[in-house]
């Protein structure tokens, strides 16, 4: 176990430094400056701007700097908002986004079970139906439109919900909807394959001959053994959720990575965007060592050092 | 009686004599073969919903590509007197398609408003420049679609060329394009297609190598697991044993056996590819104005939706449906290549 997690973690950081790595080139090759439409400057000033940002020195040198930067944090200062390290800025913005993650994410999983169970055993019956169109509308609305239809029809229209703006549980309510009606749906599709799958397999019959009632054989038997491959699609939901946060966010302005994220590229605030690059890969590459873990923990059968 | 054929009356019925028993054969097979891809095509056609999908996707594709012939209006001719007008469909006399609009609580024609003849129609209404917004959503649509085509192709050639290698060659160059692959997906997916975009300007161009980038990924995977299975065939022994090219092998035995793997997961992709166009369109770095996509429409109609809603429903609808229309037809042919998957 301890040589596992060690050679997982030897790829996490091989897998960050690469993302680094290239991020920084890229940038590099970006054309344009941040200085380019400020005209007025002159050579002195622009050379000292460089010399600020430790522009001027060979790539080499600006490359090894970042690197060292980066190992302890520091991703140098974003072209934005001037002055403000990029570390700080993702640092007093990550809170919300996390917040919201975990919890479209919590949601989204939950009900998707809960559907795609109720459809596998309603098989073939109206229950199904719905289910199904549910999971297939979740998969085929792009956050974006739902959030903006969730914003217009119960903010604006019915005023349940505050409209934008981050101030406490009521404010995450609208944009964690919009971001979990696709993991719900991916989680409900799954879910009820797995299902229908597990239902028709021998032990099932076994419980079934031996009398047990239906629900005891659906829940000690079924679900949880449908539950466990589950876990394998938490990766691309956190993906999915990464993605839809970046427009969710800004839809309802609310202060986390993801609408940084989109405002940096439209900005081309090159320091902020290489920082939140190397962060999403980092959040993602954890998330995806612990459903691994995860997986070996609930499930005896996949030995992890095999 | 004859024309209920599952009710069989006695004079049906006579006894097999010598003269017939010398011409039935009880080991020919009367019904006609059929080959892996009719039959997939005979399971395909009994699923209602994957054929309505199919029809709908071969319906838009034609529009789409051919409107350039036929759109009412050029999708890019701006005229800011004819700005924001609702929808006006010829000969229907409802609110929403008649080209009223609602002004402080009654309805004011807004195209005798603005001055134009009663032969002038936007099936869609107009934006907020004045241009159409039916040639705009075909144009859109088109948009989309292409690049869907460019996904699938992107799958096709580097996801089942890099699947096929990976798992044939085994050993080190494997492990290496395996090692390859994680690091691709521990890394959103959008956040490199963002930073390609970036690198190279916004544009059809950047985001159709975005996507070539990013999309053949699980293409390669599912490629490379199916190989590995079917490495080990006898039918594949045989043909190593017989001295067979690898090429020749890969061409003749593992593709044909991997068609259905190939079709299903290129299926899946396509709605992928067509929702990350939009959605990068969406946050304004995608198709560049003044051309239109599906992504773009919505960006522009949210900002008025509150009022003009019409501007953001009818891309929002369309790009649903080319989403819906493509997940159910992968559904469909999921079921009809791989019927064990179903029950």
């Amino acid at each position: 176990m301890v040589k596992y997690l060690g050679k997982r973690i030897f790829y996490i950081v091989l897998t960050l430094f690469i993302v680094t790595t290239v991020t920084f080139f890229l940038m590099k090759f970006m054309p344009g400056t941040p200085l380019t439409n400020q005209a007025k400057l002159t050579p002195e000033q622009i050379h000292q701007i460089y010399k600020q940002y430790g522009l001027d020195k060979p790539l080499w040198y600006q490359y090894l700097a970042y690197l060292g930067g980066a190992l302890h944090g520091n991703f140098g200062t974003s072209f934005q908002f001037s002055d403000q390290p990029v570390s700080y800025l993702i640092g007093t913005r990550i809170g919300p986004s996390l917040q919201l993650g975990a919890q479209a994410m919590v949601l989204g999983t939950i009900i998707g079970i809960i559907i795609g169970a109720v459809g596998a055993v309603k098989k073939d019956t109206w229950v199904d139906t719905t289910a199904t169109i549910v999971s297939i509308l979740g998969i085929s609305i792009p956050s974006f439109v739902l959030a903006v239809l969730l914003q217009y029809y119960l903010g604006l229209k019915l005023k349940m919900f505050p409209i934008a703006d981050w101030q406490g549980f009521a404010y995450t309510v609208l944009p964690t909807l919009a971001l979990a009606a696709a993991p719900l749906a991916e989680t409900a599709r799954f879910m009820r394959t797995e299902m229908v799958d597990v239902l028709s397999s021998d032990y099932i019959e076994l419980a079934k001959a031996k009398g047990l009632n239906k629900m005891g054989i659906i829940y000690h038997h079924a679900l949880r053994n449908s539950l466990i491959p589950i876990v394998t699609i938490i990766g691309p939901l956190a993906v999915n959720i990464m993605t839809g946060s970046m427009v969710v966010e800004n839809i309802f302005s609310i202060p986390g990575i993801g609408e940084q994220f989109v405002k940096s590229v439209l900005t081309n605030d090159y320091p902020t965007i290489m920082g939140l690059t190397i962060m999403y890969s980092f959040m993602l590459c954890v998330v995806i060592l612990i459903t691994d873990i995860l997986y070996g923990v609930i499930d005896p059968r996949i030995r992890i050092n095999k | 009686m004859a024309d209920n054929p599952k009710q069989l009356s006695a004079d049906d019925f006579r006894l097999v004599t010598d003269e017939d028993k010398k011409n039935l054969d009880s080991e020919k097979i009367t019904a006609p073969s059929l080959t892996f891809i009719q039959d997939s095509w005979r399971r395909l056609k009994k699923n209602k919903a994957a054929m309505i999908s199919l029809v709908l996707i071969v319906i838009l594709f034609l529009l789409a590509f051919t409107s350039g012939f036929w759109q009412p209006h050029n999708p890019n001719d701006a005229n800011p007197n004819l700005a924001n007008l609702p929808p006006k469909i010829p000969g229907i006399d409802i609110n929403g398609f008649n080209g009223t609009l609602n002004q402080g609580g009654t309805r004011v024609d807004a195209y005798a408003q603005a001055g134009v003849g009663k032969s002038v129609h936007f099936l869609m209404g107009t934006d907020y420049l004045g241009r159409d917004l039916f040639s705009r959503i075909l144009y859109g649509t088109r948009i989309s679609l292409t690049i869907a085509l460019v996904a699938s192709f992107f799958d096709l050639t580097v996801g089942v060329i890099y699947g096929i290698v990976s798992g044939w060659k085994g050993g080190r160059i494997d492990n290496f394009m395996q090692r390859f692959i994680e690091i691709m997906l521990s890394i959103p997916y959008i956040v490199i297609m963002v930073l390609l975009i970036l690198v190279l300007k916004p544009g059809m161009s950047a985001i159709i190598l975005a996507i070539a980038i990013t999309s053949w990924i699980n293409m390669a995977r599912l490629v490379r697991a199916q190989t590995l299975e079917l490495k080990n065939q006898e039918f594949i022994l045989a043909a190593r044993t017989l001295g067979e090219s690898p090429l020749k092998i890969a061409f003749k035995h593992l593709l044909p056996n991997l068609t259905s793997v190939i079709i299903i997961n290129m299926m899946f992709t396509i709605p992928t590819a067509i929702f990350n166009e939009a959605f990068l369109s969406y946050i304004g770095i995608g198709i560049s104005a003044p051309q239109a996509s599906l992504g773009t429409l919505i960006n522009d109609g949210q900002k008025n939706f509150q009022f003009l809603p019409y501007q953001m429903w009818y891309p929002a609808i369309v790009l649903v449906i080319l989403m819906i229309a493509f997940n159910l037809l992968g559904d469909g042919l999921r079921d009809a290549f791989d019927p064990k998957s179903r029950e």
